[in-house]
């Protein structure tokens, strides 16, 4: 991002910023100019995956054995910045999904076998994934999920359903939790789930307020068989899999939010200076002014707590801590920040003209998805012994 | 076969240009650069070549430090190493001066074909590969939209305005400038960016090849800059549709001056 915010932080090398560069323009070109024709159809065009594997996006910091780029979490952050300029969250949801949600883990603890399988296909964009966690009765409430998978001889047999599947409708492989043992976060475990296996459905896909050119699905396992080798890390493990894999989701989300939001604003100053009301630009009124200095102030806030929780993942070290703010703090100000964005706009911002009405609408998710920010506040209690 | 591409780091067209305050320039500080994008096509087009009868793909480029980031984006794209003009002697070069520098670079490098943009955005003078042609005695083919190469013979077509389209053929050496629609340019893929770091560059000064270039040797020289003045408000006419009609074509003939 060109604004003059933007950080002359160490860890973004010029390779990174030519990086950051490379997706904005792969956005502008590939994605924006049919974010509004994706969004009427709800869903976009199955190359997008490929054409994005080729671009490198979708395994930044997979190991270059298979397919990926090798590079750290500043990448990562770098490619997440540069995929604002989609206009599209919907899509950039879809491809983040792929790179930073389904996969990594996967990457972590998966088999040879299950790298070569899905892993190495997902990076390349041949193969779409998916993570199935969420069901009707386990949002965030993951410990109670309820899909079963019995281990019959060298196989899991897998029965239930799960909800809110971002990429669902056409996903070849799934991360999958299921239960596998005792009730509560001991008895459940991670499979990698190809699925052309029978006994899988796809039910509906969700109708949904924003983020419309992404599909979210309901999917069913019927007596689904798939190899125990495909079992994902240890059994009965699964929690504290999903856990760890989270943390990269969330940050991820975090920095969309914080990314999103300052273009939205930059967006909004510009547009004050071209729209006039009362015989002077609606960007010179004070009122307006000191709302877009808080929401500078607050977002340049948000950004290095960002970057804060970055820099320790990237170290290795503990950072749910500084995740889990990251993403309350970025989802919840988000929200108040496309509020007043879209308020300025008036009566274009009402109408789906202006991309500020669409990112209004998107930004929505980001204190649902990947955990609710009451979710993210009762981790913090939990740690802060409150 | 050695292919060559002439590249030059031109601003952004989103950027807002500004006249600095000694008005001999433009104030280069909030700019941001990127690759002349006709440029773009004459880097594909080398690269197609490159896969179709091989060789490597030379980027030359003449320009301050900062050129070498346009270059970077071109090594990026799949170009095998880049040569680069950056030396005070290179200064205040008119278009001769370019392009006499950018030729000898070439000759140095053993270069048999070159492409290049058929004209770069900032300043439209639409001179230096067509310079470098005939430096060099070579044929040179400007604005193609096509090109189909067998062997040393080389078949573009060129769109001459009211639906023509001219065919040339050429034999090489020679130099070719890009048309928007040539091809469509490949992005720098994240992978590709990390390959161009360890990409050749050279450099060369003016010594180095013994050019007659820089502002002393320019035989073309800028007085000054300035903003085109701004552009008046529209206007709308009213009354009758019969009267609008004359009215707009007297405003037309005698203001607009266009008919």
């Amino acid at each position: 991002m060109n604004s003059p915010s933007a950080p002359a932080f160490p860890p973004f090398t010029p390779e990174h910023s030519a990086l950051r560069q490379a997706v904005k323009d792969f956005c502008i070109k590939e994605i924006a100019p049919y974010s509004e024709e994706w969004d009427k159809e709800g869903i976009f065009p199955v190359e997008l995956f490929k054409k994005a594997g080729e671009m490198g996006l979708l395994g930044i910091r997979v190991d270059p054995s298979w397919g990926g780029l090798g590079m750290d979490w500043w990448a990562t952050t770098a490619y997440v910045e540069g995929l604002t300029y989609c206009e599209n969250a919907g899509v950039a949801m879809a491809l983040m999904v792929q790179s930073d949600m389904a996969t990594p883990i996967i990457h972590e603890i998966g088999t040879e076998e299950q790298k070569d399988l899905f892993l190495k296909p997902a990076v390349a964009g041949d193969k779409i994934a998916a993570l199935g966690i969420s069901e009707p009765n386990a949002g965030s409430d993951v410990a109670n999920l309820e899909c079963r998978a019995r281990k019959v001889g060298d196989e899991y047999v897998i029965s239930g359903q799960k909800l809110w599947i971002t990429n669902g409708t056409r996903a070849d492989f799934i991360t999958l939790g299921v239960r596998t043992g005792e009730d509560g976060f001991g008895g459940i475990s991670l499979l990698t789930f190809p699925t052309d296996v029978k006994g899988y459905s796809i039910g509906r896909k969700l109708d949904k307020i924003g983020n419309l050119a992404s599909d979210t699905a309901e999917l069913f396992f019927d007596e689904c068989r798939v190899p125990a080798r495909f079992l994902l890390g240890q059994e009965n493990m699964g929690f504290y899999h999903i856990m760890t894999n989270f943390q990269g989701e969330r940050l991820v989300a975090a920095l969309s939010a914080m990314a999103g939001m300052e273009k939205a604003v930059r967006e909004a100053i510009q547009y004050g200076t071209e729209r006039s009301a009362f015989g002077r630009p609606i960007g010179k009124f004070q009122v307006w002014r000191h709302r877009f200095a808080e929401h500078l102030t607050a977002i340049e806030a948000g950004r290095w707590l960002c970057y804060r929780a970055v820099d320790l993942e990237d170290r290795g070290q503990p950072a749910t801590r500084e995740i889990t703010m990251a993403k309350l703090f970025c989802g919840d100000l988000a929200q108040r920040v496309m509020y007043d964005c879209m308020q300025f706009y008036g009566g274009f911002g009402y109408t789906t003209e202006y991309p500020v009405g669409r990112a209004w609408r998107d930004i929505r998710l980001l204190t649902v998805g990947g955990g609710t920010s009451e979710v993210m506040k009762e981790i913090l209690v939990k740690m802060e012994g409150l | 076969m050695n292919i060559g591409v002439l590249l030059k780091q031109v601003p952004d067209t989103e950027s807002r240009i500004k006249i600095n305050g000694d008005a001999n320039g433009i104030e280069d500080g909030d700019i941001k650069w990127i690759v002349n994008p006709y440029d773009e096509f004459a880097v594909e087009q080398a690269l197609q070549v490159k896969s179709a009868v091989g060789g490597e793909v030379v980027i030359f480029s003449l320009g301050s430090s900062r050129t070498l980031d346009a270059a970077r984006t071109a090594l990026a794209m799949g170009a095998d190493r880049a040569v680069i003009l950056d030396d005070d002697g290179f200064a205040g070069s008119d278009s001769l001066g370019v392009a006499a520098s950018l030729a000898k670079a070439a000759q140095e490098e053993g270069i048999e074909l070159l492409f290049a943009g058929k004209q770069a955005i900032d300043d439209d003078a639409v001179q230096v590969p067509q310079i470098v042609g005939t430096l060099l005695e070579w044929p040179v083919a400007t604005a193609i939209s096509s090109y189909e190469q067998d062997g040393d013979s080389v078949t573009v077509k060129r769109e001459v305005g009211g639906g023509q389209t001219e065919v040339i053929k050429v034999t090489l050496p020679a130099v070719f400038t890009a048309d928007k629609g040539l091809n469509s340019p490949r992005y720098a893929s994240l992978p590709g960016i990390m390959k161009a770091k360890s990409k050749p560059v050279k450099r060369y000064t003016a010594d180095d090849l013994g050019v007659e270039a820089g502002a002393d040797n320019a035989k073309v020289t800028t007085d000054g800059y300035h903003m085109p003045p701004p552009r008046p408000a529209g206007r709308i006419l009213d009354g009758e549709l019969g009267d609008q009609v004359k009215e707009l074509v007297k405003l037309l003939r005698q203001e607009a001056k266009v008919l």
